[in-house]
């Protein structure tokens, strides 16, 4: 089947046999089994592996293997998941498509001749197609909650920090996050429960206790109360995911929530502020792959010649575009005029989410403007390809945890309904989609890949 | 916003990035039209406003000093592209004095 949807870059075949075969051997003790005893989960070929290449997307890393594990391995490989394989992305996750992995797109098992969404689009078809129960992807502004919504699957971001980043592959560190991906609500709870708290090894990871996800999730939205923001309602969306999104929010009125308007009047710079940060820090982030240590060499006589062809030939268009883009924010005589007015901007959007949150719970709006556009659509347009993220990408400048959950289908494509919660707040989050996710049937809906 | 091929140039060189002439060609019309897009920015007032840098508040993140577990070196020095013995090994950076 994945040599028609191509969501995995590498799978480790004979090692996962046999780690099924150890725990099926155990499952007669199934009171002492952690938590993901035997199952497979999909790993977005950005977090660092044992065992398997971390390509990130890019020629820059093409066979690399990482010499230690991402801490996010570690607790999935504590908790008896078998790491499975390795997924495509859009390259160092630059991308709303998986059209710029270096390797090839990958294709939604909805409709062949459409994306999956991204940058973690080979996480998002993996689940979406039934290949893994479980993946892992990193959302830095939206690269979770966008694939999940387009292959009909829910995705969480998690508040920054909440995950560790070490041993994720840095894009923007100041917006990056590790989330699940799932079939289920229930099933994304369980794998954020393993992930979740305080790592040593990234000093930017909370330093709080993590809750019992799995627990509250039958608690119901009674007395909740969820904000719709009027700016993200109307104009500039697809008719039907429109009426889905505002559909699902009645059906949580329904359940015992109160739905009440609220303005997040900065919301449309978020998509700017985002194109001016991200590329910055990713530009920082990136003169790490310069042929010294790791990855790509191209061989010349003298080291400033190498630097530069190595990234030139290693690198892929979008990624230099970035790099470009962030390295002229940051240049003499442009840093206040961009990326310091950016960082302001930030302060504004965070400040809009602030108030919203000072008279609700929740705030409710759709994840992407349309359900998944065809392969090609806007692989030439980069600005076309970059507004595709205005409802994901203030979330991530905010830092809040938000999630994609299914509630439509427009021309037999899934539309999804994003939830996003205060800091920290991941258990109301999960527990309105897993409410809503009950009194529907939408999450049952399955592509029919023939 | 104007951008020439001598400040496409200009970052190229900044960043380290070798492109071919149809890259520079491509990159001043696809700058242009994104950074339009970004000067939109400017319709907002900011002034007075904090830049936010990182959105979890945290100064300085202390651990005790113990010695840890590191990287065995060999693992490290596999994924080099090139090595000699336990080290990187790189083109020359500065040029050798002929001997004498």
């Amino acid at each position: 089947m994945d040599s028609r949807v191509h969501a995995f870059l590498s799978v480790d075949k004979s090692s996962a046999l046999d780690a099924a075969r150890r725990w099926d051997a155990r499952r007669a003790d199934a009171d002492a089994l952690p938590p993901l005893a035997g199952l497979p989960v999909a790993i977005k070929d950005i977090i660092c592996s044992q065992g398997l290449p971390t390509t990130c997307g890019s020629r820059i890393l093409e066979g690399w293997r990482s010499p230690y594990d991402a801490t996010v391995i570690t607790r999935l490989r504590e908790a008896g998941a078998i790491v499975i394989g390795k997924t495509n992305l859009d390259e160092f996750a630059m991308g709303s498509s998986t059209e710029n992995s270096a390797f090839g797109p990958t294709r939604n098992p909805w409709d062949l001749a459409r994306v999956p969404g991204g940058s973690s689009g080979g996480s998002a078809a993996a689940v979406s197609a039934d290949m893994v129960p479980l993946a892992l992807g990193t959302d830095t502004g939206g690269s979770v909650r966008l694939p999940a919504a387009f292959t009909g699957i829910v995705g969480l971001k998690p508040t920054y920090s909440r995950v560790s980043r070490y041993g994720l592959v840095a894009f923007a560190s100041s917006l990056d996050q590790i989330g699940p991906l799932a079939r289920t609500v229930a099933d994304a709870a369980l794998l954020l429960q393993v992930i979740a708290g305080r790592d040593p090894r990234d000093s930017t990871s909370a330093d709080l206790p993590v809750p019992d996800y799995s627990a509250s999730l039958p608690d119901g939205v009674k007395g909740m109360k969820i904000g719709i923001p009027r700016e993200a309602i109307g104009a500039g969306l697809q008719r039907e995911v429109n009426d889905a999104v505002l559909a699902a929010a009645r059906v949580l009125e329904q359940a015992g929530a109160s739905l009440i308007e609220v303005s997040l009047p900065t919301i449309e710079y978020a998509v700017p502020t985002y194109y001016i940060l991200a590329p910055s820090e990713a530009s920082a982030n990136l003169a790490r792959y310069d042929g010294v240590k790791y990855g790509l060499r191209v061989r010349t006589p003298d080291i400033h010649a190498m630097y530069a062809r190595t990234r030139g030939e290693g690198f892929g268009t979008e990624v230099k575009r970035r790099i470009m883009l962030g390295t002229y924010a940051l240049s003499a005589g442009f840093y206040e005029g961009f990326f310091l007015k950016a960082q302001q901007v930030r302060t504004l959007v965070r400040k809009d989410f602030t108030v919203a949150f000072g008279s609700v719970d929740l705030v409710l709006m759709p994840v992407a403007p349309t359900v998944a556009f065809k392969l090609g659509e806007k692989a030439h347009d980069p600005l076309q390809m970059y507004l595709t993220d205005i409802y994901t990408i203030p979330v991530n400048l905010a830092g809040l945890p938000g999630i994609s959950v299914p509630c439509g289908s427009a021309d037999g494509l899934p539309i999804g309904l994003q939830l996003i919660g205060k800091p920290f707040d991941e258990a109301t989050v999960l527990r309105a989609a897993h409410t809503y996710e009950q009194s529907t049937e939408w999450h049952k809906a399955r592509p029919q890949l023939t | 916003m104007s951008i020439t091929p001598s400040i496409v140039n200009h970052v190229a060189r900044l960043a380290r990035l070798e492109l071919s002439p149809e890259e520079r060609e491509r990159l001043v019309h696809e700058l242009a039209a994104i950074l339009d897009h970004l000067a939109k920015l400017n319709e907002l007032s900011t002034t007075g406003v904090e830049p936010t840098s990182h959105v979890i508040p945290m100064t300085n993140v202390f651990r005790d000093d113990t010695v840890g577990r590191s990287l065995p070196r060999e693992a490290v020095l596999e994924g080099a592209p090139e090595r000699d013995g336990e080290f990187f090994k790189v083109p020359p950076i500065i040029e050798t004095e002929p001997e004498p």
